[in-house]
């Protein structure tokens, strides 16, 4: 017994005044650090509903352009197509020789008197694409809605302010002139821009399309999940299952750590040097693009891959080997199932990484102006981010809602891409 | 304990990992009619020597096995001897149950399988459900075949680990405290499927339970801080141990 030689200490008094002030600041402390929590939600929240909000307000109108009426005659003889070549075989190609352009000309100028030089200058394919969809038309007389320049469509959109001097004003009087004129006449109208999304890029803001970059990222993201996703998997089972620990192993860990972290556009210049100047591969193709892609997404995919497999737990493992399962039957057969959603999410996580990456990719050509959608894995292409950088570069008024509202459909692939991971990742937990 | 061949055979085996050495020159003679129970402390090395039988050690990255084992005679760390198919005729079953997450009936019929052991369905049928029945799971599982392996109860689970290793027809179960992880009534029914199993598998038990090692058993081996202290029939190991150690074990002096 030592209770004696110490004093005895004084009972808690647990209502004292200095307790309950402490209690109370333990309060505030805990209120204010809630608070803060909130705030720092609420402002990051108001961020991102600032940026979708002022990006939908610009944007809208890219889906949306103006167009002018135009009575045609097709007269098969001032085209210079014979009706019957035009309906045999070879047909195509004959009206593909015809001037469509001078008859647009014809056309306008009888029609629209002074405001003849709205339409246009792509105007005439619409032309074209009447008579390739039916050749009953040669011959006759059809009113076509086609589209005008982007100064008129930005005036029927109200995007200037026609009280404004004209040298500030960025559109001529002219033009206001001509808009009102048709407009008066009820020739005019505003509706959804179907070149903004069966389109190549332009340079005439009006006939630019975003389909083609779209294209040429599906294309680019195909070569790169192509390439990046069996490598990444193989590389990180043989890492986790096979290779074991040692001073070589810890090096390979390392540098696949440092990898993910080196600056996307090292990555191009990689790209460059080897896929370009070494294997002599195309410039400004999607095969390239996805390589490269491949080359910055497949550190991602091998450290989100070894964390999956590692998640796995020995005992499935154990259980396969005693009953006689190889080392390869136990990966292919329990340990890949279980960590594949694991494995796809980081997968996703890289493929949305490299559908909005532009540095690399200008490196190794893919910001040429590519005025069609590309046709296969080696033709020149640009992609979504690429386009997006391109346009908000270009100096017509025009670009700036097409750049918004290529900004919308990049959003929109992304939320849809996540969208498919989330789902993909349920089913799959849930399977196991 | 005077066999001609005894099932499984170890000499002077050593194991070590890294610098520690686990278990120190056991010999022992494992009979083919027998259950065998190793007992001891824990940390005494028992479900290592037990893991020495499949080689499930090799798995293990620095542990190393010197020594020999034999089974029917031949050296299992032979260059002639597929680690597969001995894991195959030395089936395991482990301390916490592990179905795989799959079907109950994909549980069972996996080992079957990647050893082509049936051709067509209706075999792989019949095989499943006799090693279910063998495991004493049938009646309460024939209807949820299809249902996961990891919806059942932890003796359930247990039972269904055991018809797994059952299915690829070993000759030897080596059981690693099968019944650590669960109640008194899913560790009687483990028990009692074990003195069923008797004569048709040679089985070798690692359990830290000695009233289960006392009931389930006829030879027993008491491992102490690596050594194998004293193998004998279980009935006397239990009432007239020879080694001193041995009984301040068992009646529970230490341990």
């Amino acid at each position: 017994m030592t209770a004696t030689s110490a004093p005895r200490r004084a009972p808690t008094d647990w209502t004292a005044p200095a307790m309950q002030a402490r209690v109370a600041v333990r309060y505030r402390r805990e209120r204010l650090f809630r608070l803060a929590g909130l705030g720092a939600l609420c402002l990051a929240g108001l961020f991102l509903a600032f940026l979708l909000f002022t990006i939908v307000r610009t944007g809208w109108s890219g889906f949306r352009h103006s167009e002018v009426a135009v009575s045609v005659v097709f007269d098969a003889q001032a085209l210079g197509i014979d009706p019957a070549v035009a309906r045999g075989p070879g047909g195509v190609e004959a009206i593909r020789r015809a001037d469509f352009n001078a008859l647009m000309q014809r056309s306008a100028a009888a029609q629209l008197g002074p405001a003849a030089d709205v339409v246009s200058e792509g105007a005439w394919l619409d032309l074209r694409a009447a008579v390739l969809a039916d050749r009953g038309v040669l011959g006759q007389t059809r009113t076509l809605w086609v589209p005008v320049r982007s100064n008129i469509d930005l005036l029927a959109k109200g995007k200037f302010d026609e009280n404004e001097a004209e040298v500030t004003r960025g559109v001529s009087n002219e033009d206001i002139a001509d808009y009102h004129y048709l407009e008066a006449r009820g020739l005019i109208r505003t509706d959804f821009n179907e070149i903004f999304v069966s389109a190549a890029n332009s340079t005439d803001p009006e006939l630019a399309g975003i389909w083609g970059a779209a294209l040429g990222s599906l294309l680019t993201l195909l070569v790169t999940i192509g390439a990046a996703f069996p490598v990444g998997v193989l590389a990180a089972v043989w890492l986790e299952e096979f290779a074991g620990r040692s001073r070589w192993t810890d090096f390979v860990e390392v540098s696949i750590s440092n990898l993910a972290a080196v600056p996307s556009i090292i990555f191009g210049l990689l790209g460059l040097a080897v896929f370009l100047n070494f294997f002599n591969m195309p410039r400004s193709a999607p095969i390239v693009g996805g390589l490269t892609l491949a080359l910055m997404t497949l550190p991602v995919i091998v450290i989100t891959a070894r964390a999956a497999i590692r998640a796995v737990p020995g005992s499935v493992r154990d259980a396969a080997l005693g009953i006689g399962a190889s080392p390869f039957q136990v990966v292919v057969h329990h340990v890949l199932p279980l960590a594949l959603p694991g494995i796809m999410t980081g997968t996703i996580i890289g493929m949305a990484r490299a559908l909005g990456e532009t540095a690399p990719l200008l490196l190794i050509g893919m910001r040429a102006f590519v005025a069609d959608a590309p046709k296969g894995l080696t033709s020149s292409a640009t992609v979504l981010p690429v386009q997006i950088f391109l346009w908000s570069d270009d100096a017509q008024r025009g670009f700036v809602e097409k750049t918004s509202a290529a900004i919308m459909v990049l959003l929109v692939i992304l939320l849809l891409m996540s969208s498919v991971a989330i789902y993909l990742r349920n089913r799959f937990e849930n399977r196991a | 304990m005077t066999e001609p061949c005894p099932k499984l055979s170890a000499r002077n085996l050593n194991v070590f990992y890294g610098a520690k050495q686990a278990i120190k020159n056991v010999s022992i003679d494992i009979s083919r009619e027998h259950v065998t129970a190793l007992i001891g402390p824990s940390g005494c090395g028992k479900s290592t020597f037990l893991r020495c039988f499949n080689r499930m050690n090799d798995t293990i990255e620095n542990a190393r096995v010197t020594g020999e084992i034999r089974l029917d005679g031949r050296d299992i760390h032979a260059a002639d001897m597929d680690v597969v198919q001995l894991r195959a005729r030395v089936g395991m079953v482990f301390q916490k149950p592990n179905p795989f997450p799959k079907s109950i009936y994909e549980n069972v019929a996996y080992g079957p399988r990647i050893h082509g052991l049936a051709s067509g369905r209706a075999e792989m049928d019949r095989l499943v459900e006799d090693a279910l029945r063998r495991a004493g799971l049938w009646d309460e599982v024939r209807d949820r075949l299809a249902d996961s392996g990891t919806t059942l109860s932890g003796g359930q689970q247990q039972r269904l680990c055991i018809a797994r290793a059952i299915a690829v027809d070993p000759e030897v179960i080596l059981m690693d405290e099968p019944c650590s992880a669960l109640d008194p009534v899913a560790t009687a029914k483990i028990e009692e499927l074990i003195d069923d199993l008797r004569g048709r598998y040679a089985i070798v038990i690692v359990t830290h339970n000695m009233q289960q090692a006392a009931r389930v058993s006829q030879r027993t081996a008491f491992f102490h801080m690596g050594a194998m202290i004293e193998y004998g029939e279980t009935s006397t190991l239990f009432t007239n141990p020879v080694q001193a150690r041995t009984k301040d074990y068992i009646t529970g002096r230490y341990g």
